[in-house]
C-alpha cells in the first residue's frame, strides 16, 4: 500500500439548481476539480462517482458513463465505476479511489459525487430517500428519514437528557458557519427561537433540524503522495479512508445512543492514521438532522457518549471552539445533495488545511476529519486528512 | 400617439368564504401555521349557481353600467380564465350576449393560467389603439379548482373583473404595457384532469418572482420610472406572501401595495386576481395618482401596466369592492366541497 494524497478539488453552487441538470453539475464539478489540479485528461487513469439515485430523481442510471462523457475522457476509454451506499455514495467514491492509488492499480484517479434532487416534488424525494432505509421493515410501516431519526433523537434525550434547545445550536452555528459560505444553499443566519418555532417534520425534530433537498455536485482528483508533488506544492495526504456498515434497519442495530459503523470507522481511520480523536483539529461531520451531529462528536470520540448535547452548549464546535464542526455549514445549511456530500465534506476539510476558507478559516488547520453516513447508520465513511 | 385608456371597469367577488383555520382542521393542519405561512386566512367560494361565466357577467355588467357607454358600440370580448364552464364553447359569447353587445363584435376566451385577464385587456388596447373597435371588454375571472388537501386549496379562489378599454372618456390612461414570457412549467392542467399539478417550490424563484419582477423592471425602464414614482403598485397575488415579497425586492413600499391586496381575506381569484386588486386601487385613487400592474400567469408569462387616473375619475360612479368583499357568509368544510361541486 502506498499514501495516496488529493491535489485538485472542486464543487458546484449547492441549492436548488433549476437551470442546471445532473449532466451539468458533474460536468462543473469535474472540470472545476481538473483545473485546481492542473492536471491533463490524458493523466487520468480512472474515475469513480458517487450516486445514490439518479435514476429515480432523473431517471438516469448508468451514471459512470455519464461522468466519463461529460468530462470529456470517454474517448481514452478509462474505467468509470458509479459507487452507490445512499448518502454516503460520495465518502465511499473517495474511499474507492482512496483503494485503487494505494494498491498501485491505478495513479491518478477523479472522485466525485453528484445528485439532482429537486426535479420531483417533496413527497416523492421523501419516498426515493426512505429507498436508504430498510424498504420492508421501515419504509413500507410508514417510517421516513425524519422520522428514524427522530427515534435516535428521542432516545437520546430519555438516555442522556439532550435537548430540542441544544439540537436547534447545531442548526444555528452551521447556518452562521455556511453564512459565511459562498457555495451554501441557505447562507442566513437563525436562532434557536427560529428552530423551536419552525414547522414540526417529526417529534422532535423540526424543519430546521433537517437538512435540505439540494442540488449539487463535487469532485476531487487523488494520486500517489509520491506523484502529487509533480502537481502542487500542497498536496493534502490522506492520513485514512475507512470504511464500516451496520445493519440498514434500526431494528437490527445492537445500540441506538450511536451508530456503530461511524465508531467502527472512527476506529480503524483513527489506527490507520496514527492519531486519535485528539489530534484531530477540526471535522465535517454528516449532520443530516441535527442530532445526527450530537450523535457524530460523540461517536468519532470527540466528547465523552451522551455529552454531545453539553458540548455543543459549551460551544465546544463552534468555529471559533476547541473542536470546530461543520465550517462549511454542514449539510444543514450548505445543503445535501445525497450523492455529492461526502466529497463535499473533504473539500471543505481541504479548503481549511490549505488555509483558504476565508472568512470562515479556522486558526489551527493541520489535520481534519470527514465522516459520511449512509441511511441511518448502515454505512460510514471517514478520511483523515493533513497537509504537508 | 392617441391616448388609449381603462373607460369602466367593474369586479364582482362571490359572498361565500371558509377560513383557513376550517380548511387546516378537516387536514389536521394547524390552521395559524398555515395562514402565517401563506399569508391568506379565508377565501371566496362560489355560490351553488356560479361559475366563471356568472362572474364575469356580473363583473362586466358593473363595468358597462358604471361606464355609461352604450355596449353596442363594444366590438370585442374576451374572457380569460383557467375555468372556462365548457372546453369547447365560448364563455365570452355568454358575456357578449349578456351585455347586450351582440352580434356586431368578435369574441373569444383566453387562457394563460392566471394572467389571461390581462392579456385580454392589451388585446383589447391594441384593437382599439389600430381602430379596429371602438371599445373592447376584457375579463379575468375564475373559479380556481385545486385537490382537495393540496397546498393550493388554502387560496384557490372565485372572482373576477371587467376592464372596458377606448379612447375616449378613459378615467386611468394606459400609457405603455410591457410582457415578459417562457416556457417554464410550473403549474398546469393537463385537457380532462379535474386539478392542477403544480412545481412545489419551482413556482417561486422561477416562475412568479423571475416573471414578476423582470416585467415590472422592464416596464419601469421603458417609462424611465421607479418605484417612488408610483402612487400604488399591484401584483398577481396567489398568496399573501409572494406579492409583498417581491414588491419589498424591487422596493415598493407597504403602502404602495396594500390597498391593492386582497389575497389575505379572498383568496387567489387566479385570473381574476391582478383585475380585482386593480380595481381596488381605481375605487379609492385620486386624478394624477400613477398604479403600476403585473400579473402573473403559470407556463409562464407577466404582464405589466403603467396607469395614471385621469381628472375623469372623479364624475365616475365608483364601487367600492373593499367594502363588498366585507358582506360575507362562511362555510364549513362540507358546504364548501357541496359549493364546488365535490359531492358527485
Amino acid at each position: 500500500m502506498r499514501d495516496v494524497a488529493i491535489i485538485g478539488s472542486g464543487v458546484t453552487k449547492f441549492g436548488e439548481l433549476w437551470d442546471k441538470s445532473l449532466a451539468d453539475l458533474v460536468a462543473e464539478a469535474g472540470i472545476s476539480a481538473i483545473m485546481d489540479a492542473g492536471v491533463d485528461g490524458a493523466d487520468i487513469d480512472a474515475m469513480y462517482i458517487g450516486g445514490m439515485s439518479a435514476g429515480r430523481f432523473v431517471g438516469q442510471e448508468h451514471l459512470a458513463s455519464l461522468a466519463a462523457e461529460v468530462s470529456g475522457l470517454s474517448e481514452l476509454h478509462i474505467p468509470s465505476t458509479r459507487v452507490e451506499a445512499a448518502c454516503a455514495s460520495g465518502g465511499l467514491a473517495l474511499h474507492s479511489g482512496y483503494l485503487a492509488v494505494a494498491s498501485g492499480m491505478y495513479d491518478t484517479v477523479v472522485v466525485g459525487g453528484a445528485e439532482k434532487m429537486t426535479d420531483v416534488a417533496g413527497k416523492e424525494a421523501t419516498n426515493i430517500l426512505a429507498s436508504a432505509a430498510d424498504r420492508e421493515w421501515e419504509a413500507f410501516l410508514g417510517a421516513t428519514f425524519p422520522g428514524l431519526y427522530a427515534l435516535l433523537a428521542r432516545y437520546h434525550m430519555h438516555k442522556y437528557g439532550t435537548t430540542s434547545e441544544q439540537m436547534a445550536k447545531v442548526a444555528v452555528k452551521n447556518h452562521h458557519n455556511g453564512s459565511m459560505n459562498p457555495k451554501a444553499q441557505y447562507r442566513r443566519e437563525i436562532t434557536v427561537e427560529d428552530v423551536l418555532k419552525s414547522t414540526m417534520v417529526a417529534d422532535p425534530l423540526h424543519l430546521l433540524d433537517c437538512s435540505p433537498i439540494t442540488d449539487g455536485a463535487a469532485a476531487m482528483i487523488i494520486t500517489s503522495l509520491d506523484k502529487a508533488k509533480e502537481y502542487t506544492d500542497e498536496p493534502i495526504k490522506i492520513m485514512a479512508s475507512a470504511q464500516s456498515s451496520d445493519s440498514i434497519s434500526l431494528a437490527g442495530r445492537s445500540r441506538f445512543d450511536a451508530l456503530p459503523a461511524t465508531m467502527e470507522a472512527a476506529k480503524r481511520a483513527y489506527k490507520q492514521a496514527g492519531v486519535g480523536p485528539s489530534d484531530i483539529d477540526f471535522a465535517e461531520v454528516h449532520d443530516c438532522f441535527t442530532i445526527a451531529e450530537i450523535l457524530a462528536i460523540e461517536d468519532l470520540g470527540f466528547v465523552k457518549k451522551g455529552e454531545g448535547g453539553k458540548a455543543v452548549d459549551e460551544g465546544l464546535t463552534e468555529l471559533t471552539g476547541e473542536k470546530p464542526i461543520n465550517t462549511s455549514g454542514g449539510l444543514k445549511s450548505k445543503g445535501h445533495p445525497v450523492g455529492a456530500t461526502g466529497i463535499a465534506q473533504a473539500h471543505e476539510v481541504i479548503l481549511q488545511l490549505r488555509g483558504k476558507a476565508d472568512r470562515r478559516q479556522i486558526e489551527k488547520a493541520e489535520i481534519g476529519l470527514s465522516h459520511n453516513v449512509g441511511g441511518s447508520g448502515g454505512t460510514a465513511v471517514v478520511h483523515i486528512m493533513e497537509a504537508i | 400617439m392617441e391616448k388609449v385608456g381603462i373607460v369602466g371597469y367593474g369586479a364582482y367577488v362571490p359572498r361565500y368564504r371558509i377560513t383557513t383555520d376550517e380548511i387546516a382542521r378537516v387536514w389536521g393542519k394547524d390552521g395559524k401555521t398555515m395562514s402565517a405561512g401563506l399569508g391568506v386566512y379565508e377565501k371566496s367560494v362560489p355560490g351553488m349557481d356560479e361559475d366563471t361565466a356568472t362572474i364575469s357577467v356580473e363583473a362586466a355588467r358593473r363595468a358597462v353600467k358604471s361606464s355609461g357607454i352604450d355596449p353596442k358600440e363594444i366590438g370585442a370580448v374576451y374572457v380569460g380564465s383557467e375555468s372556462h364552464p365548457y372546453a369547447v364553447k365560448p364563455t365570452a359569447t355568454i358575456v357578449g350576449e349578456a351585455i347586450g353587445a351582440t352580434p356586431d363584435m368578435t369574441a373569444a376566451d383566453y387562457e394563460f393560467a392566471c394572467k389571461a385577464g390581462t392579456a385580454a385587456i392589451q388585446t383589447c388596447m391594441g384593437l382599439v389603439k389600430s381602430h379596429m373597435i371602438k371599445y373592447g371588454l376584457a375579463v379575468g375571472a375564475d373559479v380556481s379548482q385545486a385537490a382537495p388537501g393540496d397546498a393550493l386549496e388554502y387560496a384557490a379562489s372565485a372572482g373576477g373583473a371587467a376592464y372596458i378599454i377606448g379612447r375616449d372618456n378613459i378615467i386611468a390612461e394606459i400609457s405603455d404595457t410591457v410582457s415578459y414570457t417562457t416556457d417554464t412549467p410550473d403549474f398546469w392542467r393537463r385537457e380532462g384532469e379535474a386539478y392542477p399539478g403544480h412545481g412545489e417550490r419551482f413556482t417561486g424563484e422561477p416562475a412568479y418572482f423571475r416573471h414578476v419582477i423582470s416585467a415590472t423592471e422592464k416596464m419601469m425602464e421603458k417609462m424611465g420610472t421607479k418605484p417612488s414614482d408610483y402612487t400604488y403598485a399591484v401584483f398577481h397575488q396567489p398568496n399573501g406572501k409572494f406579492p409583498v415579497r417581491a414588491a419589498k425586492k424591487m422596493g415598493f413600499s407597504k403602502e404602495q401595495i396594500e390597498q391593492g391586496l386582497l389575497s389575505p381575506v379572498i383568496g387567489n381569484t387566479y385570473s381574476g386576481a391582478t383585475p380585482v386588486g386593480l380595481s381596488a386601487i381605481l375605487d379609492i385613487a385620486k386624478p394624477g395618482d400613477r398604479i403600476i400592474a403585473t400579473s402573473y400567469g403559470s407556463g409562464a408569462g407577466s404582464d405589466s401596466f403603467d396607469i395614471t387616473v385621469t381628472d375623469r375619475i372623479e364624475d365616475y360612479p365608483r364601487d367600492n369592492i373593499r367594502k363588498k368583499i366585507e358582506d360575507k357568509v362562511y362555510l364549513d368544510y362540507a358546504l364548501y366541497m357541496k359549493h364546488r361541486g365535490e359531492f358527485k
